[in-house]
C-alpha cells in the first residue's frame, strides 16, 4: 500500500467546536440519546448545548414560531425533499400549538427567513427540527396562556386552549392573536417544555395525508422547474467532456447569431448559453458543444480496474474501532472481500434552478439541501458578501442526498450576475446530472471474523476503503462551476464525517456484542471521480458485508442465522424488530422450489437511530442469474412516529430503492470516459421489477425520540437481497451489483 | 418560426413556434402547463408522458409540426387540486407520491391503459407501466392507486 498515512482518532469532520455529544431530548428530562455531529457544524454553530433537537443552533423562540394577526407562522431550516417532512413538522408543532394543521402556515428553508439547521441530511429533519418544533411550540403555548392568565388573573393551570383560542374557567376567551401582544416570543427557549403524555397526540401519530401531492398529481406549480419570473430567460451550460479539460477554441460569435440567442458567456473553461425560449437555448447548447475544442482532462481508470486501485491510491486510515483482545479463535471463521461501484443519485429531474440579481441582491431558487451553506458558498463565488445572497429552497424530483442541485444554483448565480435585472432559469440536461453529479464512492471492504465453539462472536477484523461522502458545500470550491472560470476556486480538503455517524465507515461497527473488534477506514483523496453523499453513505455496504459475514458464521457453525443474531443482541428494540420479522415470514421455512429463497438481515442506523429487521423471498433464474423478489417482510422501530402513513411510504421506497442499487446499478466508465450518460447506460429498476408483495410492520415507541426514517432501509434490504441469494443458490456473491457477470466465475 | 395550432386539453392553441420544438416546451414554456416533466430528453423516463389521441406518447421526443389535427391531453385535463379527478384522487388516497416529480406522467400513461382497458390485473399494470420511471420508490402506491381506480370502473365486461 502506498501512500497511507495513519490518523489520529479525533481528527474527523465537524468536530472543529470540540466534543459535541450532546443530550436529546423529547420529553424533558426524561429521554435522552446522542445527538448529531453532522449538521451541526456543516455552517452553524451550537449556542446551546442544553437544548432539544435544533433548539441548540437556534435558541430562539420566534425563529421558529411567530403568531400574530395574519396567524401562526412557523419556521423550519429543514426542506422538504419528497420524504414529507413538511407535513410531519406540521403535525409537531399542531399537536404542541394545540391547532389544528390547517391554522398554520410553514415555511421552510429560505436564508431569508428560516433558522439555518445546515443541511436537510441523515435522516436528521424530525431529529433535529421536529425535536426543535416539538418543545418551542409547547414552551409558546405555555407562554400564551400566561399572558391570558396574567389579564385573567387568573392562574395559566386553570386555562385551556381549542384551535387557536384560550378558555378560562368561567367562560373567557382569549385568541393566541391577542394574548401574543403581551408576549415578547424573542426569547431564549428553556431546556424543560410542559410534559405531554403520548396517549393524549392528536395530531402526532396520525396518518394526516401530505400537504404537497394534491398540486403534484394535478400540474400545479410545484418545482423549482415550474417557476415562471416576469422576462426570464433560459440558460443552458456547456460543460467540458471530463473533468480537468483546457477549453482551447470556442466559436461564441456563431451562436449569438442563432435565433433567440441573448447572451454566451465565457469565463475560462466555463461556458454557458442564454436565450429567450428554452428550446432556442438548448439549440444553442447543441452548437456550443459541437463548436468547443477540449484538451487534457484527468485519467479515468478502466471500472473492473478500480477496487485495486482503491487500495493503493493515497489514502489516510482512521481507526473506527478498536476494542478488546484478540484471541484468535479459530472454530469457526470466515473471511470475504466485498466491493461495491459508483452509483449515481439519478434523480427524475435533472438539476435546475433560478437566479435574479436585482438591486444588489442575488437570489436563487433552488433545490439544494442547504440553503446557509449553498448561500455561503455563492457569495464566495460572486464575490458578493452573504446577506446580499438569498437563496430559496424550492422542490425539485429527489436528490437521495448531495446531486446537482448545488451546482445548478452555482451555474443560474453566474450567469445572472452577467445579466442584472433579469431573471434566468438553468435546467441541466440529462447527460449533464449524470456525468457532472457527485457519485456515492465505489468501495472495498474486507471482513475477518470467528465464532467460537459456543457460537460466541470473537475477533472482528474489518477494513474499508472509500472515497468521500461528504463533499457538501463548505467553500466555493465545492461548486463545480466554480472550478471551471478564469479565477477558479479550489475545493477545500476532504474530511470525513465523524463516528458515531460515520462516513464510508456509516454502520461500520457492528451492534453486534463482540469479543474484540479491530475497525479501520482508509480514507481515499486523490480520487478519479467526484463522490459525495447519497442515502445511507458507507451502510450500504458495510450492512451488507457484516450480515452477509453473520449468515456464513451462522451456517458454518450448523446455527440459525437470526437465533445467532439475537444470540448478540442485547438492546432489547433491536430484539423487537428482530423478532417481529422472524414470526412475520415463519422463519426459517424453507422453500423447495428450485432458485427460490429466503434472507435475513438487521441494523440499527448509525447504531443510534432507527432499526430495522427485513426477510426477503426471491427467486434466483437458473439460467441468467436474474433475481425477482417475491416478498419483503419489514419491521422499523424510529420511535416516536409522527406519521405512519408517511412513514410506511418512505420504508416502501427504501425498499425498492435498494433493490435497485443492489440488483441493477453501477456508473459505467472506462479510459475513455463515463459511458452512464443516460438511462440506457445506468439502468435502474422498472414497474416489472418491483418486489410483488413488500408488508411493513411499525413498532411505536410512544413519547421516546423522533429517531428519523429516511434512510433506515438501505443498507439491511441490499444485505437481506444477498443472504436470500446465497440461500437461493447455494453461492455467496460479494460484488455489487448482484449480476451473475460481476462476480467472480 | 412558424405558426402551429395545436389542441390542448380541448382547446385549440395557435403558437409561434420553431416546427422542430418538441411538444414538452410548447406545452410548458407556450401554454404553461406544468404537469409535463423534462427528464431525459429521450423519451427513456416518461417523465414527459402526455396522451395524444388516445396513446400515451413522450412529449419530449414529439414535434409540434406532426400534430396538426391531433388532440393531446396532459395531466391539467383530469382534474384539479380542488376538484380531482378519480385517477388523480387515487394517487391522493393512496398517498402515491414520494418527490412526485414523475408523477403527472405516470397518471398520464395509467389513463391511457384504464381508458383502452378499464380492468386491468396488477400484471397487465405493472408492464404497461414500465416505460416509466420512478426513483423514490413509489411503484407499489401507483400500482394500487391505479388498481384502485380499475376496481371502481364499471363492472367488468
Amino acid at each position: 500500500m502506498t501512500g497511507v498515512k495513519e490518523v489520529d482518532h479525533g481528527r474527523r469532520a465537524f468536530l472543529r467546536g470540540g466534543a459535541l455529544l450532546v443530550a436529546f431530548t423529547l420529553l424533558p428530562a426524561t429521554r435522552r440519546a446522542w445527538a448529531d455531529t453532522e449538521v451541526d457544524t456543516l455552517g452553524t454553530v451550537v449556542l446551546a448545548p442544553d437544548l432539544p433537537g435544533s433548539l441548540r443552533t437556534n435558541p430562539w423562540l420566534d425563529a421558529w414560531i411567530r403568531v400574530g394577526p395574519e396567524g401562526i407562522t412557523v419556521y423550519t431550516g429543514k426542506v422538504e425533499l419528497g420524504t414529507g417532512v413538511k407535513t410531519a413538522l406540521l403535525q409537531i408543532a399542531a399537536e404542541r400549538l394545540e391547532v389544528s394543521p390547517t391554522a398554520i402556515n410553514l415555511l421552510t428553508a429560505d436564508t431569508a427567513l428560516t433558522p439555518n439547521e445546515g443541511y436537510t441530511a441523515g435522516s436528521h429533519s424530525i431529529f433535529d427540527s421536529g425535536t426543535a418544533l416539538f418543545n418551542a411550540a409547547a414552551q409558546v403555548r405555555e407562554l400564551l396562556l400566561a399572558s391570558a392568565g396574567r389579564s385573567w388573573e387568573i392562574a395559566p393551570a386553570r386555562l385551556t386552549t381549542r384551535e387557536g383560542i384560550i378558555h378560562g374557567p368561567t367562560g373567557q376567551t382569549m385568541s393566541y392573536a391577542d394574548a401574543v401582544k403581551n408576549v415578547d416570543l424573542h426569547l431564549y427557549a428553556k431546556a424543560e417544555s410542559p410534559s405531554v403524555s403520548a396517549t393524549s397526540f392528536k395530531v402526532i401519530g396520525h396518518s394526516l395525508q401530505r400537504l404537497d401531492i394534491p398540486a403534484k398529481v394535478s400540474g400545479g406549480a410545484a418545482f423549482v422547474q415550474d417557476i415562471r419570473l416576469p422576462g426570464m430567460l433560459h440558460a443552458r451550460v456547456i460543460r467540458p467532456p471530463r473533468p480537468g479539460c483546457t477549453l482551447e477554441t470556442f466559436d461564441a460569435q456563431s451562436i449569438e447569431t442563432l435565433p433567440g440567442v441573448v447572451q454566451v458567456i465565457r469565463d475560462g473553461n466555463y461556458l454557458a448559453v442564454v436565450a429567450r425560449d428554452e428550446w432556442q437555448a438548448i439549440k444553442a447548447m447543441r452548437s456550443g458543444y459541437e463548436s468547443a475544442r477540449w484538451t487534457g482532462g484527468q485519467a479515468i481508470p478502466e471500472a473492473q480496474d478500480i477496487h485495486g486501485l482503491l487500495e493503493t491510491l493515497p489514502s489516510r486510515r482512521y481507526p473506527i474501532s478498536q476494542e478488546g483482545t484478540p484471541r484468535g479463535t479459530t472454530d469457526h471463521s470466515y473471511r470475504a472481500r466485498v466491493t461495491k461501484q459508483y452509483l449515481m443519485h439519478g434523480s427524475i429531474g435533472p438539476s435546475c434552478a433560478v437566479a435574479w440579481f436585482k438591486d444588489g441582491t442575488l437570489t436563487v431558487w433552488t433545490h439544494t439541501q442547504g440553503v446557509y451553506p449553498l448561500r455561503a458558498g455563492i457569495a464566495e463565488m460572486v464575490r458578493l458578501p452573504p446577506e446580499r445572497v438569498r437563496c430559496i429552497h424550492t422542490e425539485g424530483s429527489g436528490c437521495y442526498g448531495h446531486n446537482g442541485a448545488d451546482d445548478a444554483a452555482a451555474d443560474a448565480a453566474l450567469i445572472a450576475m452577467q445579466l442584472p435585472g433579469t431573471p434566468v432559469r438553468v435546467q441541466w440536461m440529462r447527460e449533464q446530472e449524470n456525468l457532472w453529479e457527485p457519485y456515492s464512492s465505489a468501495m472495498v471492504t474486507e471482513v475477518q471474523a470467528n465464532l467460537d465453539a459456543h457460537a460466541r462472536l470473537q475477533d472482528w477484523n474489518y477494513e474499508l476503503w472509500t472515497t468521500p461522502h461528504n463533499e457538501r458545500i463548505v467553500n466555493a470550491g465545492r461548486l463545480l462551476p466554480a472550478r471551471l472560470l478564469a479565477r477558479p476556486f479550489v475545493s477545500a480538503p476532504s474530511v470525513p464525517i465523524a463516528q458515531p455517524e460515520g462516513d464510508g465507515d456509516r454502520n461500520a461497527v457492528p451492534l453486534y456484542t463482540l469479543a474484540s473488534k479491530r475497525i479501520n477506514m482508509n480514507f481515499v483523496t486523490e480520487m478519479p471521480f467526484r463522490t459525495s453523499a447519497m442515502r445511507s453513505l458507507g451502510a450500504h455496504i458495510n450492512i451488507f458485508a457484516i450480515e452477509a459475514c453473520l449468515d456464513e458464521l451462522a451456517a458454518s457453525a450448523g446455527a440459525d442465522p437470526v437465533a445467532l443474531r439475537l444470540a448478540h443482541l442485547t438492546d432489547p428494540r433491536a430484539r423487537a424488530v428482530v423478532e417481529q420479522v422472524r414470526d412475520a415470514v415463519d422463519w426459517p421455512q424453507k422453500s423447495s422450489e428450485p432458485g427460490a429463497g429466503l434472507g435475513f438481515a438487521f441494523a440499527r442506523y448509525k447504531n443510534i437511530m432507527g432499526y430495522c429487521a427485513i426477510a426477503v423471498r426471491l427467486r434466483v433464474h437458473p439460467q441468467t442469474g436474474e433475481v425477482q423478489i417475491d416478498h419483503v417482510v419489514t419491521a422499523v422501530d424510529v420511535g416516536q412516529i409522527v406519521n405512519p402513513d408517511g412513514l410506511r411510504n418512505q420504508v416502501e421506497g427504501g425498499i425498492v430503492q435498494s433493490t435497485s442499487w443492489t440488483l441493477y446499478e453501477k456508473v459505467a466508465y472506462d479510459a475513455g470516459g463515463i459511458r452512464s450518460y443516460d438511462w440506457s447506460g445506468y439502468p435502474i429498476l422498472r414497474f416489472t421489477q418491483v418486489p410483488k408483495k413488500v408488508d411493513v410492520h411499525l413498532l411505536d415507541q410512544p413519547g421516546q425520540p423522533f429517531l428519523g426514517a429516511a434512510e433506515i432501509v438501505q443498507g439491511p434490504m441490499a444485505a437481506a437481497i444477498g443472504n436470500a441469494v446465497a440461500n437461493a443458490t447455494g453461492r455467496r456473491w460479494l460484488n455489487l451489483p448482484l449480476t451473475r457477470s460481476e462476480q467472480p466465475s | 418560426m412558424t405558426h402551429l395550432t395545436l389542441n390542448v386539453n380541448g382547446s385549440a392553441q395557435t403558437l409561434e413556434l420553431e416546427p422542430d420544438m418538441p411538444l414538452l416546451y410548447a406545452l410548458r414554456n407556450h401554454l404553461g402547463l406544468n404537469g409535463a416533466k423534462y427528464g431525459c430528453g429521450l423519451g427513456q423516463c416518461g417523465a414527459c408522458t402526455v396522451i395524444v389521441d388516445d396513446r400515451p406518447v413522450f412529449s419530449c421526443l414529439t414535434p409540434c409540426a406532426g400534430l396538426d389535427g391531433k388532440k393531446v391531453r396532459t395531466v391539467e385535463s383530469l382534474g384539479t387540486a380542488e376538484h380531482p379527478g378519480p385517477l388523480q384522487q387515487a394517487f391522493i388516497d393512496k398517498q402515491a407520491a414520494q418527490c412526485g416529480y414523475c408523477i403527472a406522467g405516470m397518471l398520464m400513461r395509467a389513463q391511457a391503459l384504464l381508458e383502452s382497458n378499464p380492468h386491468p390485473d396488477e400484471e397487465t399494470i405493472r408492464e404497461h407501466m414500465a416505460g416509466n420511471l420512478c426513483r423514490c420508490g413509489t411503484h407499489l402506491r401507483i400500482i394500487e392507486a391505479i388498481s384502485l381506480v380499475a376496481g371502481q370502473n364499471g363492472s367488468a365486461p
